[in-house]
């Protein structure tokens, strides 16, 4: 196995993603509408707004879950921009296991529920051509250590993990690829805070040091505080504002952004 | 014709037809699964009605046939079938593996080396490998078409995960010509090497799933496996107790209930042949003498 994870770094000038007028509609509701901007590497953009906000859809359709009915999501890909809306499903079905991830909100989304914690951190790697158990193994056993799951679980299936431990499993699963891009749609909701903290903390840590890009969708503030650099406020399918995190979370410009700063609890 | 119930072998000549365009395609895309329009067959699901309407659009009046279940032609389910064609089609039957034409089996493939020109009908109760890893048929589809078979490979690795080995003995993965994964149809995975570079046209038939396809003769054929954990071929660690065959795959048999048991050829043509030409195990008796013990 080769880590591809560094391959990339130099291009560091370039985006990574560059999202142009991304428009979904369900009939005649808007899903997102005319969505623009760009991901580079290495950075991490967080998207927030209440629900129904088309956060959701958003997300879907730059992972290929979903057509979009206008736009281009060009991915910087290992020969060059290409646009992911137009490619075909197998070249997109392939980026999806190689140069992406997506870690789902419910882990049982994301995870195979009867395939134990080695298979499911395995598959990827099997789904790229890995042929050596061995290899496979140790790799699986490398990443949940990673993702601080305790060596001896590897045989165990994720229906015998707490919540919180499915969701690294997850995040384990995703990452062994060493993915460019990780979409993540929720990573801690129904989590219990202590746990949160703990998912957001090795979050952190992974991010930075696989110097990965990600784009995380959220309702909650904290999490994009934490780890996003920049952020997108979307209110009914639009975005309304965006800009560094810190920026829009401590000088709110839209009466909507002011409205959702302001709604959290200060402890 | 006008003087009989039913047509030749059953199956009405629209019918056949069908099912023979349904063969063509899967013998141009060896491994692909073809969807054919099942008919309801005087048998139960399970039986070997997918087997039975490929052999049916197969046979003509000069066949060969013989059938075999688990390697017997003596059981209920391979007499059934050829008194079934006896009666619908008048051709003749044997129990001879070389004298055959068309062979339609269940769970086997021969001792025998087949040869150019005979077909081999495999009944197939489920025909889709990736069925119990992923259970939506249109996202299997896709997988096929987009050749993502790591599943398969998850369903190996669990196995060595909890076992130690490849436990997977029967029904074991391979993949046609380094292009579809396919379903070998619950054959032990002793008779998977049997499956490559065999002279004889390889046929399978899903009645209930609705599904043929095929293996082209010198097709090749490989298992899937690990590198470290490479596919072997398993059989009973024991000698055919009625001919003294080390090589072909065994059959146990238990004799009383104090723990007595004996291994026998699965293949019965095999074993008959054997003793005919003087082979005795550890528990038959000469031919000469009479019949061999059973």
């Amino acid at each position: 196995m080769t880590d591809l994870s560094h391959t990339f770094a130099a291009a560091a000038d370039k985006p990574l993603l560059q999202v142009k007028s991304l428009t979904k509609r369900y009939g005649a509701r808007i899903g997102c509408a005319d969505i623009s901007f760009d991901v580079y590497p290495g950075e991490v953009l967080g998207i927030v707004g209440e629900s129904g906000s088309g956060k959701s859809t958003l997300l879907s359709c730059l992972a290929g879950h979903m057509r979009p009915d206008q736009g281009e999501v060009i991915f910087e890909t290992a020969t060059g921009p290409r646009d992911t809306v137009q490619m075909g499903e197998a070249e997109r079905r392939r980026l999806a296991r190689t140069d992406w991830a997506y870690v789902h909100q419910n882990p049982r989304d994301g995870l195979r529920m009867g395939v134990s914690a080695g298979g499911n951190v395995g598959e990827r790697l099997m789904a790229i051509g890995a042929r050596h158990y061995g290899g496979i193994r140790d790799k699986a056993i490398d990443w949940l250590g990673r993702v601080e799951i305790d060596a001896g679980r590897v045989d165990d299936r994720p229906s015998a993990f707490s919540g919180g431990m499915q969701q690294r499993l997850q995040i384990a699963r995703n990452l062994v690829t060493a993915p460019r891009l990780v979409f993540m749609d929720e990573p801690t909701g129904g989590l219990d805070v202590s746990v949160q903290a703990r998912l957001l903390d090795l979050l952190r840590g992974l991010v930075r040091e696989m110097g990965l890009s990600a784009i995380i969708v959220t309702h909650d503030l904290a999490v994009v505080r934490l780890l996003a650099d920049r952020l997108m406020v979307m209110k009914g399918g639009h975005v309304v504002e965006a800009g560094l995190t810190d920026q829009v979370l401590d000088d709110p410009q839209h009466e909507y952004t002011q409205l959702l700063v302001s709604s959290v609890l200060q402890v | 014709m006008t003087d009989q119930a039913y047509n030749f072998a059953y199956l009405d000549e629209d019918t056949k037809r069908m099912i023979r365009r349904a063969i063509l395609k899967g013998v141009a895309v060896p491994g692909y699964q073809v969807p054919f329009a099942s008919r309801e067959m005087p048998m139960p699901y399970g039986w070997g009605t997918g087997g039975v309407q490929v052999t049916a659009a197969c046979l003509t009046p000069d066949d060969v046939l013989k059938v075999i279940d688990q390697g017997a032609d003596d059981t209920t389910n391979a007499v059934s079938i050829r008194k079934f064609f006896v009666a619908t089609a008048g051709v003749a039957v044997t129990e001879a593996t070389a004298d055959a034409t068309i062979i339609q089996t269940r769970h086997r493939i021969p001792e025998a080396q087949l040869t150019a020109g005979q077909i081999l009908v495999y009944q197939v109760p489920i025909p889709e490998p990736l069925r119990f890893l992923e259970p939506r048929e249109t996202e299997t589809r896709k997988m096929h078409e987009l050749e993502e078979y790591g599943l398969m490979h998850v369903k190996l690795y669990e196995d060595i995960a909890k076992h130690g080995q490849i436990a997977t003995s029967y029904a074991y993965p391979v993949r046609v010509e380094g292009r579809y994964v396919m379903d070998p149809s619950p054959i032990p995975k002793f008779d998977n090497p049997k499956l490559s570079g065999n002279a004889a046209l390889q046929l399978f038939g899903a009645g209930r799933e609705q599904r043929i396809y095929a293996v082209p003769p010198f097709t090749h054929v490989v298992s899937l496996d690990f590198d470290d954990h490479p596919f072997s071929p398993s059989k009973a660690n024991h000698a055919c107790d009625l001919c003294a065959s080390n090589t072909s795959y065994l059959d146990e048999v238990i004799t009383d209930d104090q723990g007595g048991r004996m291994f026998v050829c699965s293949d019965t043509d095999y074993c008959a042949t054997r003793r005919a030409a003087g082979h005795v195990g550890a528990l038959g008796t000469p031919q000469a003498a009479g019949k061999a013990a059973q």
